[in-house]
């Protein structure tokens, strides 16, 4: 035997549980109002899966939620475009009408994980799951998403700002299902972006994230959003940096000003993958080079 | 608790009753013998458990057994069929010496044929990006990257 006899290290395995799978909605919210926290909504299991073979998490019951049919697909509605929340990372990466009107979003999506794990990885999961960094949710943040929750009393819109309360917290509570995404469409002249730091290509957690957006003419800054994620216990908007940018004529120095601002805007901690200091500093330099790339993309469209 | 489920494997129809705690990945090596599909990492960090789910990679060990229920999968060894020739990525993986030890092969192959299923000219930051969930602790991946692009010669030849 290789290790010399020993018995091989546990691969961790799954723990026992209850499988549902409820084929509707209104059935999905009586399981879940039912066995309360001890159920857990299984989306794309990319994360969930992980977390119980690492003893994070261990439902007695998992409710699959895949075969309920309306939680799925991109529409154009009102304005703006609704994505459901079992949609596909990789959907929404390839879906043209988020390309063009939400690029940050078509960036972020692009950058999850793996290309394997965005054929599961839903955009639901990515928020419920509430990790600070999930990559989704600075360009949700920048483009003001209202996130619709269902729950046995009906359904409630919670703008994106105040969905997470904290790491792998958010305001939904027992027997509430995310549904879908409303993402209203930008302004005329809004560009956006979405910049991830990590060390790796794949299967990163990013460093720093960030996604920013200006509505922009003549150099002009109309309106800007700014936001971080990895850098606070949740995925934040720089509203210090925003407020430096916001209705000025944009140039080195607005920009410089802005990411000194994002920096004191974020509360990042020290752990594995960076120390605090370090993602201070890395907040400034994608802020710099998102709102640089803004800028160059104004004033390119204003040449073109 | 243990359920019955369907699957459609390399072509072939199973019926299999299993724990729910399994993932498909424990179904296709432990029931089906399917041992081309391999664990690494237990956790969809690696890609070694790479199959084609309904035509698109995913990783095997991040599937509850009964969500694969009714699915169409394809694993290595439905790649190509025994007196079948070899499909051109396996082909170019052998020609080009894109295999050390081989245990991430079978999940290479799969990832490779999954992004000239879709396209057939990718560029090498293209070919990259799809095999980014792919790990190889040989670090032979400028081989593996010159299979990818042989095979997609390989694929369009054979379609002109």
């Amino acid at each position: 035997m290789f290790n010399g006899g020993a018995p091989l290290p546990d691969m961790g395995s799954l723990p026992q549980f209850e499988y549902v799978e409820p084929s509707t909605l209104q059935h999905a919210l009586y399981i879940l109002n039912r066995y309360g926290d001890s159920a857990c909504i299984l989306a794309g299991g990319t994360d969930l899966l992980v977390q119980m073979r690492d003893g994070k998490k261990a439902p007695k019951y998992i409710v699959n939620i895949k075969k309920i049919p309306q939680l799925e697909g991109i529409r154009f509605e009102k304005e703006g475009v609704v994505i459901g929340a079992l949609t596909t990372v990789n959907t929404i990466h390839e879906s043209k009408l988020v390309k063009e009107m939400f690029p940050a979003l078509h960036q972020a999506a692009g950058v999850l994980a793996s290309y394997q794990v965005r054929n599961r990885a839903t955009i639901g999961g990515n928020l419920c799951n509430a990790s600070p960094a999930a990559d989704l949710a600075p360009p949700l943040l920048i483009y003001e998403a209202k996130l619709k929750i269902v729950g046995a009393d009906g359904e409630n819109e919670v703008p994106i700002e105040c969905f997470f309360l904290g790491p792998g917290k958010t305001v939904i509570e027992r027997g509430m299902v995310l549904k879908e995404i409303y993402i209203p469409k930008p302004k005329e002249n809004t560009y956006s972006i979405h910049l991830k730091f990590g060390e790796r290509r794949a299967m990163e957690c990013a460093i720093v994230n960030v996604a920013a957006s200006m509505t922009i003419e003549d150099s002009l800054c109309k309106d800007v959003k700014i936001a971080l994620g990895s850098v606070a216990p949740t995925p934040i908007r720089a509203k210090t940096a925003e407020a430096e940018v916001c209705g000025k004529k944009v140039d080195e120095e607005v920009i410089e000003r802005a990411a000194e601002a994002a920096a004191k805007d974020s509360r990042p901690i020290s752990d594995i993958r960076a120390s605090a200091e370090y993602r201070r500093e890395m907040v400034k330099v994608f802020v710099k080079r998102a709102l640089r790339s803004l800028l160059v993309e104004s004033n390119m469209k204003d040449a073109g | 608790m243990k359920q019955r489920i369907k699957l459609f494997v390399n072509g072939e129809a199973y019926d299999i009753y299993t724990e729910t705690n399994r993932t498909l990945l424990d179904v296709l090596r432990e029931d089906l013998e399917l041992t081309g599909t391999k664990r690494g990492c237990d956790s969809g960090e690696c890609g070694a458990c790479t199959v084609l789910l309904n035509g698109k990679p995913v990783n095997s060990c991040l599937i509850l057994a009964p969500e694969a229920d009714g699915q169409n999968i394809v694993t290595v060894e439905g790649v190509s069929r025994p007196n079948l020739p070899l499909h051109p990525v396996q082909e170019a993986f052998i020609e080009k010496w894109a295999i050390q030890c081989g245990f991430c092969t079978p999940g290479m192959i799969i990832s490779a044929k999954a992004l000239l299923d879709r396209n057939i000219e990718p560029s090498e930051e293209e070919i990259k990006q799809a095999l980014a969930g792919n790990l190889c602790r040989c670090t032979g991946y400028v081989k593996i990257i010159e299979a990818v692009k042989a095979a997609a010669e390989k694929v369009r030849d054979g379609r002109s």
